[in-house]
């Protein structure tokens, strides 16, 4: 039965994907201008740039090109980067890795993080320390993550203290990992941004299981408060608050384009704003599917959270 | 409240002696705000004997039984008085309440166990039924193997007539019925062989059939492990069924205790008295809610008894009633002579594989009400809901005076709309919070467009005025009111239109017996005064003869007996119909 529930949700996931990728060919084609052009400048003679598109096989018509490049992503070949010439999937590779890391690091802090506050403001509630978390959790919840990291930047490194650095300081080449302080920003906005909302949602979760009567019903029966709170009260507090961290770890994915510009970090957000500037299509078209399919593999992740904590769902007759 | 209220005492049980294994003396409990809700509480419970703590919602009865194991719910806290626990083979009592957090829990589960009202709620549902109980064991140490304890659980589970095998013990809470559940919870309460157990409504949420059951198992346990049992209900007739004792609770004081038949019998307490003329009897001997209809929900101050000095209608001036118009039915037009008022002839419904209702035939003429008797998952609110049109997945036809309505309520006309009136279970959730009772009644006014702004506030008065509540609720609020007076007000919401059939579906079963007592007899006046036929569709045997002229028992999906009601009752034509009566508690 879990079997099958997951397999029918992995074959829904293949044509989401798919139908995601007709929709980012399609986007690319209507971006405005050309490659050929963007590539050879202004004054390029039509006769180069025809030649050009001879050679970047843009002269084919739109669904031949849409299906050699579908094919092309079955096998790991993600084509040609138009503005660097080399293969997109080196190009893409070290990015990947660098924004994997904070993304990650992002998501293992926060996703404990944010569970664990908000089973204790549900455990002290109405007390004055979750009315004063509660309103800090809003007040970052409502804050854009450019602003959050603006402040951090103007304490830790500008302003205020000059300990940490404003922007990433890594030469291209060398692994972002190498100098460990030039990820704490970037990872703390991250992690401000994301932390807020799976608070709230935690303590709101936990509150309604901690009034249920199976709570109660365990109390009765003479079983620790620990237990209480870890065996009955969290796993059910779990399932809802699974979606809203796949809601975030798939914003992550996203979200960090802006985090990445901001502070010059070498990772798939720096690579899909260049890629943009210079029509450089295929890139565009690589991180859009990437991007994708974080989201869809983050999401059925959070289902088989949902079916794992319910055993109604797991063996519905 | 100021005023001391005494017990009425019928015997001397309670004064101290050795067969006594919990007592309460003087209990006071408050609200954290200081608002006291029980005024000083004493009670006994004596080893191998049962005590019905009875009273209506919010009387404490449920605080009462929770303090015997030294737990108040969040916004209560103790405020004095003692409850003393004398535990097996230990000749010094414990006081459960001055007991710190680690102590008190040592007894929880293990000396003083409790089963909770709804099994459904209260088993955890991510955790294997097995597993539950086995829980009890191993927090209280049970025995001194791991192996004594797996057979514990397997022997207990045989105890409440569950099968003990490891395959049962493995299935999750969804996968047992709701009588199974609460058998669960029966063995997890008594796996550690008990003293004393708390019994908060264990039987609320069952058909009676289940509720038979159960209660077998509850008093063949307490016997057989010799446990002093407090049994929490509000129902009395489970009560004669089931406990030695009783104890009857108002607003947080114990006004009557003894024997079980000296008390019912021979009530000496208005409230008591009161509570036992408010019980519906299935031999239908006595009228319950008489003059009910005119009685103003109490304010919660004094004690509330009902008054019978109006209205005291027979049931010959009923039939007589009716006898005297029988053509005019409210809605006027379209009245045909032979066809009857409302006609559902073959009514079907299946969801895939499941036949929900297969073939249903039921009449109803002006002025009738017929009685649909079911239990749960019997289809007896799918079908009260096709016949309002609610539910368009049906097959069949619902005729209203001779004519075919359409399926969906959305398709049928206006007028037809305007016929069939349908009334909600819960009162608490079918009014809009945010609305005040006169716009809520003002809704099915403006839906079917007629009138000014004057005329549908004078039909709205009306309306308030025939169920009883008076013109000065219009401006009032859901939240304000008490479960007796939303119900009413959502009876009267369904008047505005002047209906001439009111499908009412278990509007009683969410209230208090004596809240219920009223409502039936308001709804027995308004037959009378509006000339309404009435589907009430319940799974309470009990009310049928208070209420109906015709009973029909809908079993999985189809009607197995139909009539008159007396003669339904008297010479029931189904097994199904002779082992539901036979087992309603005998009142």
């Amino acid at each position: 039965m879990f079997g099958k529930v997951i397999g029918r949700r992995l074959i829904f996931s293949a044509f989401i994907l798919l139908a995601v990728s007709l929709l980012v060919f399609g986007a690319t084609l209507l971006l405005p201008g050309d490659a050929a052009r963007a590539i050879l400048g202004q004054q390029a003679t039509p006769e180069r740039i025809a030649a050009l598109n001879e050679q970047l096989g843009l002269n084919q018509p739109a669904w031949q090109r849409y299906f050699s490049w579908l094919g092309g992503l079955f096998v790991g070949d993600f084509g040609t980067s138009t503005a660097s010439g080399g293969s997109v999937a080196q190009l893409l590779g070290e990015r990947v890795g660098s924004s994997f890391i904070l993304m990650a690091a992002a998501a293992i802090i926060s996703v404990p993080l944010g569970i664990g506050l908000g089973v204790y403001q549900a455990l002290h509630r109405g007390g004055r320390r979750d009315q004063a978390m509660t309103g800090l959790s809003l007040v970052f919840a409502a804050m854009p993550e450019f602003v959050i990291g603006i402040g951090l930047i103007a304490i830790f490194a500008t302003s205020v203290f000059q300990i940490l650095p404003a922007v990433t300081l890594a030469p291209p080449g060398e692994p972002v990992w190498g100098r460990p302080e030039q990820l704490i920003l970037p990872t703390l906005t991250l992690i401000l941004v994301v932390t807020p909302y799976i608070v709230r949602m935690m303590r709101a979760t936990m509150i309604e299981v901690l009034d249920s009567g199976f709570v109660e019903m365990a109390r009765l029966k003479g079983v620790p408060e620990k237990r209480v709170i870890m065996r009955h009260a969290v796993p059910h507090a779990l399932g809802p608050v699974a979606q809203v961290v796949a809601i975030q770890l798939a914003w992550l994915a996203g979200g960090v384009v802006v985090v990445e510009f901001l502070f010059r970090y070498p990772g798939l957000g720096q690579a899909l704003i260049d890629a943009v500037t210079y029509r450089d299509v295929q890139v565009v078209q690589a991180i859009s599917m990437l991007v994708a399919a974080v989201y869809v593999v983050v999401n059925l992740a959070a289902d088989v959270v949902g079916i794992l904590t319910n055993p109604k769902l797991r063996s519905a007759a | 409240m100021t005023t001391e209220t005494t017990t009425v005492h019928h015997d001397d049980a309670n004064v101290p002696n050795e067969k006594i294994v919990l007592r309460v003396t003087d209990l006071k409990i408050a609200t954290t705000a200081g608002n006291e809700i029980l005024h000083g509480v004493n009670f006994a419970l004596s080893r191998g004997e049962i005590l019905g703590l009875v009273g209506e919602s919010g009387s404490g009865k449920t605080t009462a039984g929770l303090a015997c194991m030294g737990h108040f719910r969040e916004g209560l806290k103790f405020a004095s008085g003692s409850v003393s626990l004398w535990p097996r083979g230990d000749d010094t009592a414990v006081e459960v309440v001055e007991l710190d957090e680690v102590a008190v829990r040592s007894l929880r589960g293990s000396r003083i166990a409790y089963i909770p009202q709804d099994p459904a709620l209260s088993l955890n549902p991510a955790m294997r039924v097995g597993e539950q109980i086995r829980e009890v064991l191993d927090i209280h140490e049970f025995g001194k193997s791991e192996a004594e304890r797996t057979e514990r659980v397997a022997a207990v589970l045989v105890d409440v007539g569950l099968p003990g095998d490891k395959a049962y013990q493995k299935r999750w809470p969804h996968q047992l019925s709701g009588g199974q559940q609460q058998r669960i919870g029966i063995a997890m309460a008594f796996a550690m062989y008990p003293d004393v157990l708390i019994l908060d409504e264990p039987t609320t949420g069952l058909d009676v059939s289940t509720q038979a059951v159960v209660l077998d198992t509850i008093r063949q346990m307490t016997v057989a492990n010799n446990v002093a049992g407090l049994y929490i209900t509000h129902d009395l007739a489970v009560i004669k069924d089931i406990s030695d004792r009783v104890a009857v609770m108002l607003r947080g004081d114990l006004v009557e205790e003894g024997p079980v038949e000296s008390v019912l019998q021979d009530p000496q307490h208005e409230y008591t008295k009161m509570l036992m003329s408010a019980v519906p009897d299935l031999a239908g001997r006595k009228t319950i809610g008489e003059g009910a209809a005119a009685e103003p929900e109490p304010e919660s101050k004094a004690t509330h008894i009902l008054v019978s000095d109006k209205k005291s209608k027979s049931e010959d001036t009923n039939e007589s009633a009716r006898a005297q118009d029988p053509a005019d039915s409210a809605g006027g037009a379209a009245t045909s002579a032979s066809a009857p008022l409302l006609q559902v002839t073959d009514v079907a419904l299946a969801y895939g594989k499941a036949q929900i209702l297969d073939g249903i035939n039921l009449t109803l003429e002006p002025g009738d009400c017929t009685l649909l008797l079911g239990e749960s998952g019997s289809g007896k609110t799918t079908l009260s809901r096709c016949i309002a049109g609610l539910n368009d997945d049906y097959s069949g036809a619902v005729r209203l005076r001779g004519q075919e309505l359409a399926k969906s309520t959305r398709k049928r006309t206006n007028e037809q709309r305007v016929g069939i009136q349908y009334v909600f279970q819960s009162p608490f959730s079918s009014l809009n919070p945010r609305r005040s009772i006169g716009q809520s009644l003002t809704v099915p006014l403006e839906m079917s467009g007629e009138g000014t702004a004057a005329s549908r506030k004078a039909k709205v008065d009306e309306a308030l005025d025939s169920v009883r509540l008076g013109r000065s609720f219009y401006h009032r609020r859901p939240g304000d009111l008490s479960g007796g007076e939303r119900q009413r007000a959502a009876i009267a919401r369904a008047l505005v239109n002047q209906p001439s059939v009111l499908v009412c579906d278990e509007i009683t079963s969410a209230l208090d017996v004596s809240v219920q007592a009223s409502i039936v007899g308001l709804l027995r006046t308004l037959r009378e005064e509006h000339h309404l036929a009435m589907l009430f569709v319940t799974h309470n045997i009990a009310l049928s003869r208070h209420i109906a002229d015709n009973l029909a028992v809908l079993n999985k999906g189809t009607i197995v007996d139909y009539g008159p009601t007396a003669q339904v009752l008297e010479t029931p034509k189904h097994e199904y119909t002779r082992t539901l009566i036979a087992d309603v508690p005998k009142f």
